[in-house]
């Protein structure tokens, strides 16, 4: 259970990891969520905003321009870094792995906090396995096609057929402990030298 | 590790012959020192592999030394000061056993607003006392006229930007806190926010000013060399328990900073210093902007011809890398000032001893690099070069006035402030 009063301030240039926080965040019932995804003139929207947690990505340089609100107490109402008691650098350090700062505002109790910092917590580790994941598919779908363009090079010089050609990339592989798609490379790149 | 950072691992790492230390930095000039500590293979020499990660803002770097992601980072020198107090931020007690080096930053302002201190008196050559006449006289006029206020920009509260920037603003009568906005925006943020007329100008380490005139988006007006000649800047800051637990490494670690700072000062190595800096992976600005700053040769505005700046930039000369604890002071003398702390005599101590002068004189006892004698000096006294007392008879320091004449005798802190009409 969240506090479904409390309101999130989620400060990401990252407006596809910014909404994927923003989901998980209503999807356990929070209604009051901001996103501000355009960096310029930050501090007045913020101020504007006038949040109890604010959430922001480590990648942002304007985590320098949170730290000023620590010593500005006229014009904002003033955060604080998350759990300022020293016993809890665990949740810290959660959160810093994961790729998230996080501010509450007013000395607010951190029992409130943290099921909300750990659902941020969670959903940006959830973003960072999707764009992996997304890494990975692209990649295995590179890897086919040299492979393929290496099996044809294969075929074509030795006058073998499809399952030879890739057992003989296999077997090279296996012998030399490279990926079979770095032998495809250098076949490509072998036979473009050769001409 | 969390995401985005860039990771520059050295090819020894992981042999098992030497020590391997992970040290953070913002894409800087003054970074300088650390980069050619591995790319020079001065640190390889102590036994050292270094990993160096580029950092986006200042409180991951803090963030990352206090959990011991890092083990040590290049720092404003301010910062461990303020960790160790606990302002702001999570106390977490930090040292510094060196100094990156002296001076480094400028005051850049807008074409528009330099063009009405042009209009008030100043040009391009004006000291900065005159500059700052200037600068008081375009802000009454704005107010006369109702205009919004000026608003500066630095990077961060506690730097020595916010400092430097102050002390010029208040000397000229102008109140930092009343007649203008000080903020804080990231260094890479300060062109475009001067374009799109969100701030009216800055006070930023290199490449960033050279930057801004290069793209006609600023004029450079004051120097931090201009300010403060030889005032200080980064420094190289660890948790406080890490000299406990790798006394040999911090030491290892000074050694080759100090050799890698030796170099990176030499102008015959400036150029290839330049390219080094250049490369994609730390500051990916072009070399001959980052030769601007190594060389003191300093382009005002754009199209301007380059003037010398004296001690614009010092990496090593005068004693740079000494962690002078008159300098810990002086930044906790600005915190003071400028009511991010209050004073006491208990603090100030707390602050003093964040910089760590015998931990470098321990890492460099056995070279022959000569040590000065004190730990703390009067800072300004020295209006010319002068031979103090060292390890090895004397050593030339200075010189290292402020621009408006001023002390800063590190025995007499509350008299400082109280000159300033500081109420304690």
């Amino acid at each position: 259970m969240t506090d479904a009063a409390l309101h999130v301030l989620i400060i990401d240039d990252n407006a596809v990891r910014a909404s994927v926080i923003e989901e998980g965040l209503r999807e356990a019932g929070h209604e009051k969520v901001t996103v501000i995804t355009d960096m310029r003139r930050l501090l007045p929207q913020i101020v504007q905003a006038d949040p109890d947690v604010i959430f922001i990505d480590l990648e942002n340089p304007n985590r320098d321009v949170l730290e000023q609100m620590f010593q500005v107490s006229r014009t904002v109402h003033r955060p604080v870094a998350m759990f300022v008691d020293q016993s809890d650098t665990a949740s810290i350090e959660a959160a810093i792995d994961a790729g998230v700062s996080a501010y509450v505002v007013n000395g607010m109790h951190k029992e409130r906090v943290k099921p909300i910092l750990d659902m941020a917590i969670s959903r940006f580790n959830a973003f960072h396995r999707l764009r992996d994941e997304l890494d990975r598919t692209k990649q295995a779908l590179e890897d086919r096609k040299v492979i393929d363009r290496a099996k044809g090079i294969l075929m074509k010089s030795r006058g073998i057929a499809e399952e030879d050609a890739y057992a003989l990339l296999r077997k090279t592989a296996m012998n030399e402990s490279r990926r079979l798609a770095d032998v495809a490379r250098s076949l490509i790149t072998a036979a473009k030298l050769l001409g | 590790m969390g995401a985005g950072a860039d990771i520059v691992e050295d090819s020894e790492a992981g042999d098992g012959s030497s020590v391997h230390l992970t040290l953070g930095f913002i894409p800087l000039v003054d970074c300088a020192p650390l980069v050619v500590a591995k790319e020079k293979g001065f640190a390889a020499a102590e036994g050292l592999a270094l990993s160096l990660v580029r950092e986006t803002s200042w409180a991951n770097i803090r963030d990352r030394v206090m959990l011991g992601h890092f083990d040590a980072a290049q720092m404003l020198g301010p910062m461990p000061i303020a960790s160790t107090l606990g302002i702001g931020h999570i106390a977490a007690p930090m040292i510094a056993p060196f100094s990156l080096g002296l001076g480094g930053n400028a005051i850049t302002v807008s074409p528009e607003i330099f063009a009405e201190m042009s209009a008030a008196g100043a040009s391009l050559n004006s000291a900065p006392s005159e500059m700052g006449r200037a600068l008081a006289d375009v802000i009454s006029r704005r107010h006369e006229r109702g205009g919004a206020p000026l608003t500066l920009a630095v990077v961060h509260p506690f730097s020595g930007h916010n400092y430097e920037l102050r002390y010029w603003l208040a000397a000229a009568g102008i109140d930092p806190d009343r007649d203008v906005r000080i903020n804080v925006l990231p260094p890479s943020a300060m062109m475009g926010g001067v374009r799109d007329r969100q701030i009216d100008g800055f006070c930023v380490g290199e490449p960033w000013n050279s930057l801004a005139v290069e793209a006609a988006a600023g004029v450079i007006v004051v120097t931090k060399s201009a300010l403060w000649r030889q005032g200080p800047e980064k420094v190289l800051g660890f948790r406080a328990d890490f000299a406990e637990r790798w006394p040999e490494r911090i030491a290892a670690l000074v050694r080759a900073v100090y050799k890698a700072a030796d170099w990176a000062g030499r102008s015959e190595n400036h150029s290839e210093l330049s390219q080094m800096l250049a490369a994609t992976n730390y500051l990916a600005t072009p070399a001959e902007i980052i030769l601007r700053a190594l060389s003191g040769h300093l382009v005002r505005i754009q199209g301007g011809t380059p003037e010398q700046i004296p001690d614009f930039l010092v990496f090593n000369a005068h004693a740079a890398n000494f962690p002078w604890q008159s300098h810990s002071l002086w930044f906790y003398s600005q915190m003071v000032r400028w009511r991010q702390i209050s004073y006491s005599s208990a603090l100030a101590e707390k602050a003093r001893r964040v910089y760590r002068p015998d931990l470098y004189r321990n890492a460099l006892a056995a070279t022959g690099t000569d040590l000065p004698r004190a730990s703390a000096k009067v800072e300004g006294a020295l209006t010319v070069a002068t031979p103090v007392a060292s390890r090895n008879g004397t050593m030339v320091l200075g010189p290292d006035g402020f621009f408006d004449g001023r002390l800063f005798d590190p025995d007499e802190v509350e008299a400082y402030l109280k000159s300033f009409d500081v109420q304690i």
